[in-house]
């Protein structure tokens, strides 16, 4: 069986990414995708410590479901600032949105 | 360690949330058939039923026992013990307060969805105070965030608004991410999602330090925005600035209160000093990881709040500021709790949170009406004030001094309180710096007192009308502050301390 710790490092080298993401990209939209691919790494940690560690407690894979709805909901409310924002300023380059200084 | 499966004390723990999610629907029913006029006093239901929740909360929200195992409750989600009780009482009145503050502002007053938007993250928040599990700390915090940027973003038409909502998801998002992977690794560490299974496990794990760190370290990301402690405070004054003032005055009390709340209970179950543990062998200290990690942020935090503010000229980016350093002055409580186990630094938090609430209440309600009437929020226009509206001013000015201080507003006992948690665990440098910051702070909230009673200006003969629902907000508010720092101090500490011993009740 694939040990644990390769499946740790998918996900490590996963949040890393989109730590990077967030870090680098000026598009807010692409931001939304680096925050969207840290919590699947988040989702991966969790299922793999689930299946290796306690695979009879269903914790993990419950956490990992409210994880699932919690990013869907960001993931919603998120976009509806952006095309406000488009609206009002048509840019969704978040260092274009510099009425309040930062 | 066992849950309670008693069913109607499963109900008591989330009597507050069910009662709250009743609430919620009716304003969106009322909101339905109410006509346009009528609708403008929806106000007065969401902001006196959330008023009215707290009460109850005060009288029967006690815990249902003395030992750990009978307040664990819902499967270990939640931990219903008295400074559950005392948390949510402070987050779910700074939540009427904000519903009665928003019956000011034009826009939002005759809108059911706002205040329903409201209620359900003060219900985050409440929910925040009681989590004792990994998974109930993610999902009531994302309860609390979510509505918040909704709320922040709400005005539309604005681009102030909108453009602080959309800068207070980014940040936001991003570190609650962050935050999740350090939770993600305690789980995966202990196999454990009940905070204080995953202490125990922790603590006989024989880990070493690295792992704990890191988990500790990402977490803390989370925390620290959530309480805007520098390095993670940089959404704090733009949000304050562009975001509807009363949402600003949510943000800077109920949401401030509830992640203090959970910070105390978290940091204490999950990396616990060994004494809690009882009879456990070869256990493992990781408590002073936090605690340093604590009085670090802590003189970062009020340091460099206190400085800014000091050149601000924006009323609200000033409260931000000032809020940031407030935040500061709460953590030198957090860094005591671990050493001190009298219960003094948690006590010293409760009350501390409890004032600081409805203080920034108050100077937030007096900031709406200010900027309703004269379209403005510079620090210099406040000139005058104290012609216009003597008891705009006055109540302006109690808010002033129980900030930075002074007697017999509560923020004096609460500054107080926190010193003495400080001194009396060792951490006399850190009470040292706290006392410099506290003077410094002094200075910028004078000015403001200095400004509207000392200074003239052209508009001195157009009075500053307050309309009902801001009166009662405002009394309540004052009467709140000037009470906790007089006669209600004693019976508060109390209060205060009982819950602080159950937190140290681990097993």
């Amino acid at each position: 069986m694939v040990p644990l710790w390769m499946y740790l490092m998918v996900a490590a080298s996963l949040f890393c990414i989109g730590v990077y993401g967030v870090l680098a990209r000026r598009n807010a939209i692409a931001i939304l995708m680096g925050i969207e691919l840290m919590l699947n790494a988040v989702n991966i940690n969790l299922v793999a410590f689930w299946r290796y560690q306690t695979p009879l407690a269903l914790s993990g894979q419950a956490f990992a479901a409210f994880v699932f709805v919690v990013a869907a909901a960001e993931a919603a409310v998120g976009l509806a600032l952006i095309i406000n924002i488009y609206r009002r300023r048509q840019t969704v380059i978040a260092e274009d949105v510099d009425l309040l200084k930062w | 360690m066992n849950f309670s499966t008693d069913v109607q004390a499963s109900i008591m723990a989330i009597l507050p949330e069910i009662l709250m999610t009743v609430l919620a629907i009716a304003v969106l029913a009322l909101d339905l058939v109410w006509s346009r006029a009528r609708r403008r006093d929806l106000g007065y239901v969401a902001g006196f039923g959330l008023l009215a929740v707290a009460l109850i909360v005060l009288l029967v929200g006690g815990p249902p026992g003395d030992e750990t195992s009978d307040q664990l409750l819902l499967g270990g989600m939640i931990r219903h013990d008295t400074m559950a009780q005392i948390f949510r009482v402070m987050v779910i009145v700074a939540g009427g307060l904000s519903c009665l503050l928003t019956m000011g502002v034009s826009r939002l007053n005759v809108r059911g969805d706002f205040y329903a938007v409201l209620i359900v993250s003060v219900i985050g928040g409440s929910l925040l105070s009681a989590a004792a599990d990994l998974i109930m700390v993610f999902l009531a915090l994302e309860t609390l965030s979510i509505t918040l940027y909704l709320l922040a973003g709400y005005l539309r038409e604005d681009v102030r608004s909108s453009e602080a909502g959309l800068k207070y998801f980014l940040f936001g998002a991003f570190t609650s991410a962050i935050a999740l992977y350090g939770l993600s690794l305690l789980y995966g560490f202990t196999g454990e999602t009940n905070i204080y299974r995953v202490g125990r496990a922790l603590a006989t794990g024989g880990l070493g330090d690295a792992p704990v760190v890191l988990a500790l370290g990402l977490i803390t990301v989370g925390f620290g925005f959530k309480v805007s402690a520098v390095p993670f405070h940089f959404w704090t004054p733009d949000v304050y600035e562009g975001a509807p003032t009363p949402v600003t005055s949510l943000l800077s009390t109920a949401s401030k209160a509830a992640s203090f709340g959970v910070l105390l209970r978290f940091l204490l179950a999950a990396f616990p000093p060994p004494e809690l543990l009882g009879s456990l062998e070869n256990v493992q200290d990781y408590s002073q990881l936090w605690v340093q990690l604590a009085v670090v942020l802590s003189v970062v935090t009020m340091t460099l709040g206190n400085v800014l503010a000091l050149v601000q000229t924006n009323i609200k980016r000033l409260l931000a500021y000032s809020s940031i350093a407030q935040a500061g002055y709460t953590l030198i409580g957090v860094a005591a709790i671990a050493t001190d186990r009298s219960g003094d630094g948690a006590a010293a938090i409760a009350f501390y949170m409890f004032m600081y609430v409805l203080t920034n209440s108050l100077a937030f309600g007096v900031v709406i009406l200010f900027a309703n009437a004269t379209g403005s929020e510079r620090i210099a226009d406040l000139a005058g004030l104290s012609r216009r509206n003597p008891g705009l001013a006055l109540a302006m000015t109690l808010a002033l001094l129980s900030l930075g201080g002074i007697p017999p507003a509560a923020g004096f006992v609460g500054k107080f309180l926190l010193f003495r948690a400080a001194i009396d665990a060792g951490l006399v440098a850190l009470a040292l710096v706290g006392v410099v910051n506290v003077i410094i702070g002094l200075y910028y909230y004078l000015v403001i007192v200095k400004v509207m009673y000392m200074e003239r200006s052209p508009d001195e003969d157009q009075p500053i009308p307050v309309s009902t629902p801001y009166t009662w907000a405002l009394g309540i508010a004052a009467a709140g502050v000037l009470l906790l720092g007089t006669i209600l101090v004693t019976p508060l500490v109390e209060w205060a301390t009982e819950a602080a011993q159950s937190l140290y009740v681990l097993l």
